[in-house]
C-alpha cells in the first residue's frame, strides 16, 4: 500500500457539524495541528437543519432567567438521568458560547433594546433560545465555518472514516476512503475527536439527513469504548406527514414557541389532557391565559400568564400526538393539526420563513391561512459515547466525543435548543482537551501496515464479491424493523423480535455486494453505514429491553410506570469479544447544591 | 401507482456521458431527488448524486432539471407536464466527477481568499446592540445555503474561462454580508475590484432568478458593492483630488470606510 499518503495531525476531528467545527477551532487555538474530516462538503452538516435556536440563559427577555434555572430545566426534562456535571457545565457556559458566536459574525434576531432575542421552547421555564428566524443552525454553521477557514484548519471533505487506528490500547488515527475517487485515506493522529452526530437513518420516518448513520457510535464501540443511555431515542412531535416524499421532515418547535396550537380532528386542543400532574402548574390553565401569553410574546413584553400546553416536553407531546392518532382522532393523512394561522400573516412569515416556504413549496399548504398536519418523527439520539464531563474523553485513551454522538448530557429526553448549545460547549471542551492530550504525546503514532491492510481489504470486499445481496434491501428492512418494533412505544416481545431481525440482517450483511466503480458510489457508501447502523440498532434495542420502566423518551407498554429504582441507573453497552455486553451502572450523583436546584419549582 | 420517465445524464467524463432512461414508480408529492433515490434503490444502485438534508437547507443537491439549475429536493415532479420525460444533468459550470456530482472545490478556494469578519477588538458590550431593521439586509445575505446554483447559472463563469478573475455571485453576496455588518471594519473594496473582479458582472440577474433562498443577489448585494467600488476608484472628483495631491490610486486604506 505504498501509494497511500498518510496525513498526520496532532488532533483529528471526525465530523464538521457544530461540534466538530467548534472542536477544531478550540484545538487550533490551543496550538495543535488539526485535521477535520467530513463525509460531505464543508458547511452541509446536519447542524444546518437546526431551526429553533440555541438555549442559553442570557436573560435578555426574561430577567429572572439564570444558569441555575437552565440547569434545573435540563435535569427535569431529562428525568434526572443526565450527568449533572454536564448539565451544569452546559448551563453555565452556554451564554458565553452564544456571545462568542456573535463576535465571530453571527447575526441573531434582536430584542427591542437591540440585544440577542430569545424565544420560548418546550420545557424551558423562560424564553431562552437565541435564534435567527427558523434557520439558526445555518447561521451557526456558517459562522463556525468562516472562523475555521480563517484559522486555515486542514479540512478533508467528502472523506468517509470506516475504522479507527489503534496503537496498543490507544486510539491513534483513522482509516477510510475518499468518496470522490475511492482511494484509501489514512490519518495518523495523536488524539481523535468524534463529532459524527446521530443515527436517524436507522428509522423510516426521521428528520435526519443522509449523514446520520450512527458512524461515531459504531466507531467508538468497535474501538472498545462504552455507549450509554442508548434506549433514549427522541421522536420529535412535529414532522410533516404529507406528501409521502417529505414524511418526517422537521416542523420546528418554534411554531409552538410562537403560539402554535395543536388540535385533533374533533377540533379539540388536546394537550390539556396530557400535561403530567406534577408539571401542570407550570402551564396556562385556560385558553384565555395561553392567549395572553402569546400576545405578550408577540408584543415583546413581560407577562404573568403561563405558557401554552403545547410547550410541554417533546417526549410528552410526541406520545400525545401518537395516542390521538391511534385512537382515531387524527387528521386526514395520519397526523394532527398544528395551527399558527390565527396570528398575523406577516409575523408568521417573519418568524417562521423556512416553515412558510417548506409547506407552500412541498405540500401546497399556506400556513398563514390553514393549519399544518404534523406527526412524530425520529429526531435525536440522547444516548451516545460515554464521556468525561469536563473533557469529552471517552473510556478509550486518545478518543474524545462531543455533540450528538456523546451521551450523558440530555438524560432520558433532550429539551429543544439544548443541542446547539451542547455542540458549542462540549465541542470546545473536547477540542481543547484533545489538543492538550496530544501535546503530551511526544511521537506521532504510525498506523501498522497490517491494520491498514485489513481495513482496506474490508472496504474492497463488497466490490469484488461475485454474488451477494444489495445493501439497499437490508437497509430498507432495518428501517422497517426499527420503526415498527423499536419506536415510541416498546414491549419485550417486540424488542426480542427486533433483535432476531437485526441478527438476521447482520448475517446477510456479511455477504453484501455492490456494483459500479469506487468513484462516488452510494451503494458502496451504504455498506459501511449499514455496518454501523446494524450495530447501533442492536445497542438501542438491547438497552431498551434492559430498562424495564417508562422514562422520558423510553416508553414501555409492558412497564408503564416510572420506577424509583431506575432513577439512579444508566444502561451501558460495550463490546465483549464478539458479543455485546449490556449492564447498568449507577448514575453520577448530584451534589447537594445541584439537588437543591433540581428540586426547585 | 403512477410512472414518470426520467432521463439522467450519466458518466465520469463530459464527452462520453450518456443519457439513460429510467421509468420511476411515483407517488403524490415526490420531488426529483425522491425519484433519483428510487432509481438507486431499484434500478441503478451506483447512481451518483450529492444530497444531505432533503429539506432545501444544506444546498447539496444542485443540478440542472430540464436545463434549469435547481435544487433536486425542492423540485416537484408535478411541476412538469404529465407524461413528458424530465431530464436531469449535472451543473455545467463545474468539472464532472460522476453522474450528477461535480467538483465544486473551486468555490471553497475562492471563499478562502476573502478577508474574514473583522470587528473591533475592544468594542464595549453596548456597541453590540443593533436594531432588527439595521440587520435585515445582512440577514438576507446570510440566508445563503451555498448551493452554488448562482455560480452555475452565471454566464461569466459558465461560458468564459474566468474562474481566476471573477469570484461569482455567491462570494459577492458573502462580501456584501461582511461589508454591511454593523460591526465589521474590514475593507474589501480593493479585493472586490481586482481579485473578485466585480466589474465582470453585467447585471443580467440570472443568479437572482435561480436563488432558492430568494436572495436579491443583484439588486441588494452586487449593485451596492459596485457603487461602493465606483465611488472609491472612479469618482471624477476623487481622481482629480488625487492628481492634485500627487497621490497614487488607493490600495487598502487603514481607516475604515463608512
Amino acid at each position: 500500500m505504498t501509494e497511500i499518503e498518510p496525513r498526520s495531525h496532532d488532533v483529528l476531528i471526525i465530523g464538521a457539524g457544530g461540534a466538530g467545527l467548534r472542536a477544531a477551532i478550540a484545538a487550533a487555538e490551543a496550538g495543535a495541528s488539526v485535521g477535520l474530516v467530513c463525509k460531505s462538503l464543508l458547511g452541509k452538516a446536519h447542524t444546518v437543519m437546526a431551526e429553533g435556536g440555541i438555549a442559553a440563559a442570557l436573560a435578555h427577555v426574561a430577567e429572572r432567567d439564570s444558569w441555575q434555572v437552565h440547569f434545573r430545566d435540563t435535569m427535569v426534562g431529562g428525568k434526572l438521568l443526565n450527568d449533572p456535571r454536564m448539565a451544569e457545565i452546559h448551563a453555565r457556559e452556554a451564554p458565553e458560547r452564544v456571545r462568542e458566536l456573535e463576535r465571530w459574525g453571527a447575526v441573531f434576531d434582536r430584542t427591542r433594546d437591540g440585544r440577542i432575542l430569545q424565544r420560548p421552547f418546550g420545557g424551558h421555564t423562560h424564553p431562552r433560545l437565541a435564534h435567527v428566524g427558523d434557520r439558526t443552525g445555518l447561521e451557526m454553521i456558517r459562522t463556525l465555518q468562516d472562523r475555521a477557514v480563517a484559522a486555515a484548519i486542514a479540512v478533508y471533505m467528502e472523506c468517509t472514516i470506516t475504522h479507527l487506528g489503534m496503537t496498543d490500547d490507544r486510539v491513534s488515527g483513522a482509516i477510510g476512503y475518499w468518496r470522490t475517487d475511492g482511494r484509501p485515506a489514512v490519518f495518523p493522529a495523536k488524539t481523535v475527536v468524534l463529532a459524527t452526530g446521530g443515527v436517524g437513518r436507522m428509522y423510516e420516518v426521521t428528520s435526519n439527513s443522509w449523514e446520520y448513520s450512527a458512524d461515531g457510535h459504531a466507531l467508538a464501540y468497535l474501538a472498545g469504548a462504552e455507549l450509554i443511555d442508548m434506549e433514549f431515542v427522541q421522536f420529535h412531535p412535529t414532522g410533516m406527514v404529507w406528501p409521502p416524499g417529505v414524511r418526517g421532515l422537521l416542523v420546528t418547535e418554534a411554531v409552538r414557541g410562537e403560539g402554535g396550537i395543536l388540535r385533533n380532528s374533533d377540533g379539540e386542543r388536546f394537550m390539556w389532557k396530557y400535561l403530567p400532574d406534577a408539571r401542570r402548574h407550570e402551564y396556562a390553565e385556560t385558553d384565555e391565559e395561553a392567549t395572553r401569553w402569546v400576545e405578550a410574546l408577540t408584543e415583546g413584553r413581560q407577562t404573568d400568564a403561563r405558557q401554552p400546553p403545547e410547550l410541554s416536553t417533546r417526549d410528552n407531546v410526541a406520545r400525545a400526538i401518537y395516542t390521538e392518532v391511534k385512537e382515531g382522532r387524527g387528521s386526514p393523512h395520519g397526523g394532527v393539526f398544528l395551527d399558527i394561522s390565527y396570528l398575523p400573516s406577516d409575523r408568521v412569515r417573519r418568524k417562521l420563513p423556512s416553515m412558510y416556504e417548506q409547506f407552500l413549496e412541498l405540500a401546497d399548504v399556506d400556513i398563514t391561512k390553514v393549519p399544518m398536519e404534523v406527526g412524530p418523527t425520529q429526531h435525536y439520539m440522547m444516548g451516545g459515547v460515554r464521556v468525561d464531563a469536563e473533557t469529552g474523553a471517552t473510556t478509550r485513551p486518545g478518543l474524545y466525543a462531543a455533540g450528538e454522538v456523546a451521551g450523558g448530557m440530555h438524560g432520558a429526553n433532550r429539551l429543544g435548543g439544548n443541542s446547539l448549545s451542547d455542540l458549542l460547549v462540549f465541542g470546545r471542551r473536547a477540542g481543547t482537551a484533545a489538543a492538550d492530550a496530544a501535546r503530551a504525546e511526544r511521537v506521532m503514532p504510525q498506523l501498522s501496515p497490517v491494520q491498514v491492510d485489513d481495513a482496506l481489504a474490508e472496504l474492497e470486499a463488497p466490490l469484488t464479491r461475485q454474488h451477494g445481496e444489495d445493501p439497499y434491501r437490508i437497509h430498507e428492512e432495518l428501517r422497517a424493523t426499527m420503526q415498527s418494533l423499536v419506536g415510541i412505544y416498546r414491549t419485550e416481545t417486540e424488542l426480542d423480535e427486533a433483535l432476531a431481525s437485526i441478527a438476521d440482517l447482520r448475517r446477510r450483511w456479511d455477504e453484501v455486494r455492490v456494483d459500479g466503480p469506487r468513484i462516488f458510489n452510494p451503494g458502496w457508501d451504504l455498506v459501511f453505514e449499514l455496518r454501523n447502523m446494524l450495530l447501533v440498532s442492536e445497542a438501542v434495542t438491547r438497552s431498551a429491553r434492559m430498562r424495564t420502566e417508562s422514562r422520558g423518551a423510553h416508553s414501555r407498554l409492558d412497564h408503564t410506570l416510572t420506577e424509583q429504582a431506575w432513577e439512579h441507573l444508566n444502561v451501558v453497552v460495550s463490546p465483549d469479544g464478539p458479543g455485546m455486553r449490556v449492564e447498568t451502572t449507577a448514575t453520577v450523583a448530584m451534589t447537594d447544591d445541584q439537588r437543591l436546584l433540581a428540586s426547585k419549582g | 401507482m403512477a410512472e414518470t420517465i426520467l432521463w439522467v445524464l450519466r458518466g465520469s467524463e463530459r464527452e462520453s456521458a450518456r443519457w439513460i432512461e429510467y421509468r420511476v414508480t411515483t407517488e403524490e408529492g415526490m420531488v426529483v431527488l425522491d425519484a433519483l433515490h428510487w432509481i438507486q434503490a431499484y434500478l441503478a444502485p451506483d447512481l451518483a448524486v450529492r444530497w444531505n438534508c432533503k429539506a432545501a437547507k444544506c444546498g447539496s443537491c444542485s443540478a440542472e432539471v430540464n436545463g434549469r439549475p435547481r435544487l433536486l429536493c425542492k423540485t416537484r415532479l408535478s411541476d412538469f407536464p404529465e407524461g413528458e420525460a424530465i431530464s436531469v444533468e449535472p451543473m455545467r459550470a463545474f468539472p464532472l466527477i460522476r453522474d450528477l456530482v461535480t467538483d465544486v472545490s473551486w468555490n471553497y478556494r475562492v471563499n478562502a481568499r476573502m478577508a474574514p469578519f473583522d470587528p473591533p477588538k475592544d468594542a464595549p458590550e453596548e456597541a453590540w446592540r443593533w436594531q432588527q431593521e439595521d440587520i435585515e439586509r445582512v440577514q438576507e445575505f446570510r440566508r445563503c445555503i451555498e448551493c452554488f446554483l448562482c455560480q452555475d447559472v452565471c454566464h461569466v463563469l459558465r461560458n468564459h474561462e474566468t474562474e481566476n478573475e471573477f469570484a461569482g455571485p455567491r462570494y459577492l453576496v458573502r462580501a456584501a454580508g461582511l461589508e454591511m455588518h454593523p460591526m465589521d471594519q474590514g475593507d474589501r473594496l480593493s479585493y472586490l475590484r481586482s481579485d473578485a473582479g466585480i466589474g465582470y458582472c453585467n447585471i443580467t440577474k440570472c443568479c437572482t432568478e435561480v436563488c432558492p433562498e430568494h436572495i436579491k443577489i443583484t439588486d441588494n448585494a452586487i449593485i451596492p458593492l459596485k457603487e461602493r467600488v465606483a465611488d472609491r476608484y472612479y469618482d471624477p472628483i476623487r481622481i482629480a483630488w488625487r492628481k492634485l495631491r500627487g497621490e497614487s490610486e488607493p490600495g487598502e486604506p487603514s481607516a475604515p470606510q463608512t
